[in-house]
């Protein structure tokens, strides 16, 4: 684990990724972060469901999320587009830089980092409303009229998301009429058609059968090249199957942070051992 | 028990049934059974005593002719037996019309008094304008004081000249009300020129004379053009009265009716089943469509209807989008704490205020203060005649007044629809960096729509049905013009109004001639009713076409 580091703070500045072997330690392949997590605590009222959390997830890379429920993945990645703002009586201390920037400064706007930081939930959620429109919807709401880029971009999103070939005879049609692979496929296509720079992914195939699973893992190969992609999952094949590296997390602890190579055949913490190896959690 | 050698068997006694029944639990059953089993049983009586009572009123009963043990001699309808009870003898009840000569429309004679029953075939029966039904023969039919055909001949004379009658008389009555009704507008503006032009030259100051020359003018040219009309239509109405028909009564009284006077002439007795059956629904059409006559007891009920359903429709627009916004702003925006839990209770026990409690504070609050000053500010010269405009009863205070008795409803079911979004519907609408207000306007709105709808549902019925505070807002027993018309601006919100709720009160409780009006008090609840679910059943279909397309699938 990279030793703490003090964090630049550039209060105001605007969303930029932070240039390579910018003064800070950068992960072991040299990427550089594009979220920086440091010493996050996290509460829900009393309760206290992260602990002193540091890590940096690298660029254009998958990072997998794992540990047994209720450890806190999905607290800490909902984090990192603060849609935990939504709960009534949070509170945290520590740091969350996204690209550079503390996204917990007071003028920070959210609506822009939700932007940046799309994300794709464990139940799919696509709206009542038609294929297209779910997939406009991002841009319609930014103020994007025009017809033909809207058209542009639903295409462009739909063959992103491997769903081109199995909606484009029905794009009008309810997306509630989609099967669940083809509707998380579908929310995956939403989040990227704002093209966001990272994708938060929680537990995006514990719904869905192998094939529509396996369909979803070559997706998240293809994404990262474009895209940072964080992901939780039950499922250690999964992650060692898509994802670069891999935090274990334990009682709100992160116990250990590695390669995914690293934490599934070496791993330094036992804990981590007897997690991965089926025998606790 | 079907199989006694089960092992799972009750030892066999006296009370094991009992027994079972309540330890299986299915008394519960059929209690609960039983309670809905009445309740439909309730609404289904309710509906049959209406329907049973209301669908005989325009039926043309056989005209019966009898002897009176006293000699007398009676012509009319058998409408009620009583039979004997204690000390009173079986009893009947004719209508034997006529008002104007016999003073009683209805009677009761003992049954035992009655001989000699029959059903001459030449007995007419005639609804008329005024006075209600006249039960008689027919001798001749005159055309200024000469006849023109008498005997057997006079029948059809009769139907062939009465149409054109009716035409003349209603084109007078035409004359009446628009010209005369025209003229009188334009007088009352050109008095209020004056009266403003008072106003702004203050107590004591003089009104400019040229304007008062020409206000003059005007008023004297409105006066000569009314008496122009008023000849005009005086005429019209001599020339339609000269033609007559001339009966006798079954006990020798001669009458003279004009034909203007006669809305329907039928020969009960001698109708065949299909002409009963035209004449029928004639009259039922006449309901739906016609005035009322005779102090609301006679003729139709459209007016009513019209208000009615302007009113509703007024008041749901009203108290949609109001109970909405309510709704939106106390579940999304308002911080939960204890001021929110108050506003809810009070919100709810709202709707348990008695309806004419709103009506008082519609009339003080909306008709005299609102409405008070809308006219202070704006028709100053009519407010110092003692005119009001806004500052007395009409349709639109009504409205709001029933909007204000109706919003609790609209309230909880928007609120419960609210709740019922599904998180994650919203969760990613704000995840794609849409903003609070954009993710209720089109993710939680639409969903909610359904729910909304059932709430307007709700809202509509109650306030369809509501008559006490509608008393004392702007229901008026007769009013002279309906509150959307062609003249501008079309719209007339400070009219009063008339409402089939108010109708059957005012029919059943009020009118002279209270036996008469008791068929009409069905029939108009018959059509309330159907006007409700009517409303109802609309609103229904859209909400349903709504559901179906925001429906959520299950995976
Ligand atoms: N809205 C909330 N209010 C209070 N406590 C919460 C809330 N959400 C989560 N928690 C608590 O925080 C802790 C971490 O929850 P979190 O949802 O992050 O776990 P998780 O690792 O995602 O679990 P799972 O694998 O089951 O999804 C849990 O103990 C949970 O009970
Ligand atoms: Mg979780």
């Amino acid at each position: 684990m990279p030793a703490p580091v003090p964090l630049p703070a550039p209060l105001g500045a605007p969303l930029a990724t932070p240039k390579p072997g910018e003064g800070v330690s950068a992960p072991a392949d040299a990427v550089p972060p594009k979220i920086r997590v440091h010493s996050l605590d996290f509460f829900y009222g009393a309760k206290q469901a992260l602990h002193s959390v540091t890590l940096d997830i690298p660029a254009k890379r998958a990072t997998a999320f794992i540990g047994p429920s209720g450890c806190g993945k999905s607290t800490l990645l909902r984090c990192f587009n603060r849609m935990n703002d939504l709960v009534d009586g949070v509170r945290h201390t520590g740091r969350i830089l996204v690209g550079g920037q503390d996204i917990h400064v007071p003028n920070l706007d959210v609506i822009e980092l939700r932007k940046r930081v799309g994300m794709v939930f464990q139940k799919s959620n696509p709206f009542p409303k038609s294929i297209y429109e779910n997939v406009a919807y991002g841009l319609r709401i930014a103020g994007v009229t025009h017809k033909a880029a809207l058209d542009n971009v639903v295409e462009k999103s739909l063959h992103r998301a491997a769903l081109w070939d199995e909606a484009k005879d029905r794009l009008h049609e309810s997306a509630l009429g989609l099967s669940g692979g083809q509707q998380q496929r579908l929310c995956i296509a939403r989040a990227i058609a704002v093209e966001p720079d990272v994708i938060l992914m929680d537990e995006p195939c514990s719904a869905l059968d192998p094939i529509a699973t396996a369909k979803v893992e070559d997706l998240i190969h293809e994404l990262k090249k474009e895209f940072t992609i964080v992901i939780v999952t039950h499922n250690m094949q999964q992650a060692a199957r898509c994802s670069d590296r891999t935090a274990f997390f334990y009682l709100g602890k992160l116990v250990e942070y590695a390669e995914t190579r690293t934490i599934f055949m070496n791993p330094a913490n036992p804990q981590t051992e007897a997690y991965v190896s089926g025998r606790f959690g | 028990m079907p199989t006694p050698a089960s092992t799972l068997t009750q030892p066999a006694r006296a009370t094991t049934r009992i027994v079972q029944l309540f330890r299986r639990g299915d008394h519960l059953l059929w209690i609960s059974g039983g309670a809905l089993a009445l309740a439909v049983l309730l609404v289904a009586g309710l509906l049959l005593v209406v329907v049973r009572n209301a669908l005989p009123a325009f039926w043309p009963f056989p005209v019966t002719a009898v002897d009176r043990a006293d000699g007398a001699k009676l012509l009319g309808v058998v409408t009620a037996t009583q039979s004997a009870y204690k000390g009173t003898p079986a009893q009947t009840q004719l209508r034997v019309g006529n008002r104007e000569l016999t003073n009683a429309d209805f009677i009761w004679v003992p049954t035992a008094q009655l001989t000699n029953f029959r059903t001459p075939a030449d007995a007419v029966q005639i609804e008329r304008q005024e006075n209600g039904d006249f039960f008689g023969f027919l001798q001749r039919v005159e055309v200024k004081g000469l006849s023109v055909a008498d005997g057997s001949a006079a029948w059809e004379k009769l139907l062939a000249l009465q149409p054109g009658a009716r035409a003349l008389a209603t084109q007078a009555k035409a004359i009446q009300l628009d010209g005369i009704g025209a003229i009188n507008a334009k007088m009352q503006t050109a008095k209020l020129r004056l009266v403003s032009a008072q106003l702004r030259a203050g107590k004591n100051g003089a009104v400019d004379p040229a304007l008062q020359a020409t206000v003059d003018a005007d008023l004297a040219r409105l006066q000569a053009e009314y008496e122009k009309l008023r000849a005009e239509s005086g005429a019209l109405a001599a020339q339609a009265a000269e033609t007559q028909a001339v009966f006798t009564t079954i006990g020798g009284e001669v009458k003279k009716i004009p034909l203007t006077a006669v809305v329907r002439a039928f020969r009960p007795n001698a109708m065949t089943t299909r002409e009963k059956l035209a004449h029928y629904f004639s009259r039922a059409a006449e309901f739906v469509y016609g005035q009322p006559r005779e102090s609301n007891t006679e003729g139709g009920v459209f007016p009513a209807i019209f208000g009615t359903v302007v009113m509703t429709i007024l008041m749901s627009l009203v108290v949609t989008p109001f109970g909405v916004v309510a709704a939106f702003y106390l579940r999304e925006y308002a911080r939960q704490g204890l001021f929110v839990r108050l506003v809810r209770i009070a919100i709810n026990n709202l709707a348990g205020v008695p309806s004419i409690v709103f009506g008082v504070f519609g009339l003080g609050f909306f008709v005299y203060f609102v409405g008070g000053g809308i006219d202070q500010i704006f028709f100053p010269e009519k407010t110092s005649l003692h005119l009001p405009t806004f500052g007395t009863g009409g349709i639109l205070w009504a409205s709001l007044t029933l909007a204000l008795l109706t919003v609790p409803v609209v309230i909880v079911a928007t609120e419960e629809s609210i709740a019922a979004v599904p998180r994650g519907a919203r969760e990613g609408s704000l995840a794609l960096g849409a903003s609070k207000f954009q993710t209720i306007l089109n993710i939680v709105l639409p969903a909610s729509v359904p729910g909304i709808l059932t709430g307007v549902i709700l809202a509509m019925a109650r306030g369809a049905g509501e008559v006490a505070p509608l008393m004392i807002t702007g229901v008026v027993k007769l009013a002279p013009d309906l509150p959307l018309d062609g003249s501008f601006p079309f719209v007339h919100l400070d009219r009063k109004f008339m409402h089939l709720g108010f109708h059957i009160f005012d029919m059943g409780f009020q009118p002279p001639n209270s036996e008469a009006a008791k068929p009409m008090v069905f029939t108009t609840t018959l059509l309330l009713i159907t006007l409700v679910v009517l409303l109802n059943l609309f609103a229904i279909r859209l909400r349903d076409r709504l559901r179906r397309k925001y429906q959520a699938s299950a995976f």
